[in-house]
């Protein structure tokens, strides 16, 4: 298989990349990792006319704290970078936890954070734990350069909010509110293969109250899902079993699974409640606390 | 080295041909090639090295797997033209003219291998791992080749294979 033909640039700066897009109109497409949109155009699912590869643009592979405390993610910066970032791994529990489980190692090699929140996959699991976090994409054009919450980023299934001439040059993590916990747990029937069920989980707390939560659920439905009543549960008071309970049930509730080949929608719920339990009892706010791991798993089983 | 396609058929207007220059297994090369030209077919068709297998051409089993610039991918998930100025490894680059590369070596000690399809992606994939964490469990080697598909051994092999790999390269380092 091979794509239908195309015009390929690759520009070395992004005010090039962002003329060449303006100049393609919406027959233009930004090559990034590509481990999504070459698949795409080998199976003629898309053949875009122009290819702007950013690649070779420099300074974009990044990812780093800022002083206020947020996380900056360039475009660039591949999945592997992130599996094996020293920064994440005492910072950014969620994102740690997700990032070994991005696709396959070859792919993770390649294919970019950035590049996924734009695919707008309802299975990609970058979008789930970005919402978890609040966080945001940063797109920039001919007209300067404007943040756009993940929360609008998305309009349906492989669709965003970018303008033809836009690029997203950045996803960011807000800074915390208080202590990060969390993680991100996915059953694939095996590695590669499109999530049957992803929970991502994002707290923060101050004392022993939850200051901040999120909750998003992938490929349980036809969009990244937002368990924003889940989360509310969570906030402003201590993890107990109860608010664990209260979380895991409002989160399976918001989830729209469709029986497939991966499982029925029954089960997938389930694993819903099963995993936003089991992340939120894994934490260490919950281990200090009254929330035991065991109690609450058993309430969730 | 020139990428050519000939039989255009009904398509013979102009195309646009991009001339790129890169390296393999480090030998300078130049191709001409359509920009839609995928990496495997750069390397199985116009550099001629065949030890890059196409298998499931739908980034699934990594039997395509090279290094490029040092990192394991794979080669049908890539633009050829996208190695412009670049370094691609292929298994050709594993050996040197007299001796086998300890990950080969390993995968002969071992028998890491039943009908060999796979195995020059997940000799790639070894070497990445090795390069970036020399003493490896087997925990990690499981994930590290865990893009990579084989059909016949059940892996047991493979994974004592670059298990083996990681003692020779330490013993030699």
């Amino acid at each position: 298989m091979f794509p239908s033909r195309f015009r390929y640039e690759a520009p070395r700066s992004l005010d090039e990349a962002i003329g060449l897009l303006r100049d393609g109109g919406d027959y233009a497409k930004v090559l990034a990792g590509g481990q999504s949109l070459v698949p795409m155009m080998k199976l003629r699912f898309a053949s875009p006319e122009l290819i702007v590869d950013i690649n070779n643009v420099p300074g974009l592979d990044y990812h780093r704290a800022d002083p206020d405390g947020s996380l900056r993610i360039g475009a660039l910066c591949r999945h592997a970078d992130l599996e094996f970032s020293g920064l994440l791994k005492g910072t950014q529990p969620t994102m740690a936890a997700a990032a070994p489980q991005i696709a396959d190692p070859l792919v993770r090699n390649r294919g970019t954070l950035v590049g996924s929140l734009c695919h707008a996959d309802p299975q990609g699991d970058w979008a789930s734990v970005m919402l978890a976090l609040g966080g945001s994409v940063i797109a920039q054009g001919p007209r300067g350069r404007r943040a756009i919450p993940l929360t609008e980023f998305v309009t349906g299934p492989f669709e965003n909010v970018l303008e033809h001439d836009e690029i997203a040059v950045e996803a960011v993590v807000p800074p915390t509110a208080g202590a990060r916990a969390g993680g991100y747990l996915k059953l694939e029937r095996r590695v590669g293969d499109f999530a049957t069920v992803g929970v991502a989980v994002a707290i923060e707390t101050a004392g022993d109250a939850v200051v901040r939560a999120g909750i998003a659920l992938t490929g349980v439905g036809g969009s990244t899902i937002g368990a924003t009543e889940a989360a509310a549960a969570l906030a402003g008071k201590p993890l107990t079993a109860s608010s664990i309970a209260e979380a895991a049930e409002l989160a399976a509730s918001v989830a729209r699974p469709r029986t497939d080949h991966r499982g029925t929608a029954e089960y997938k719920r389930n694993l819903v409640r099963v995993f936003v339990t089991r992340i939120l009892a894994g934490t260490p706010t919950a281990n200090a606390g009254a929330a035991g791991t065991e109690e609450v798993t058993e309430r969730a089983a | 080295m020139a990428m050519v396609f000939d039989d255009l058929g009904d398509e013979a207007e102009e195309f646009p041909v991009r001339k790129i220059r890169f390296a393999i297994n480090g030998k300078k090369k130049m191709a001409e090639i359509e920009p839609r030209l995928l990496l495997v077919d750069l390397i199985r068709r116009g550099a001629e090295l065949t030890g890059t297998h196409r298998g499931c051409d739908t980034t699934n089993c990594g039997a395509c797997t090279v290094l490029v610039d040092g990192r394991a991918i794979k080669s049908c998930t890539m633009l050829a033209v996208q190695v412009d100025g670049r370094e691609v490894t292929t298994v050709e680059g594993l050996a040197s003219a007299s001796e086998l590369h300890p990950i080969q070596e390993g995968f002969r000690q071992e028998h890491g291998l039943q009908c060999g399809f796979c195995t020059p992606g997940m000799m790639m994939a070894a070497k990445d791992l090795l390069d970036r964490n020399p003493d490896p469990t087997e925990e990690d080697v499981r994930w590290a080749l865990s893009g990579n598909l084989c059909r016949c051994t059940g892996y047991q092999n493979i994974v004592k294979s670059v298990l083996w790999a990681a003692e020779k390269l330490k013993a030699e380092a």
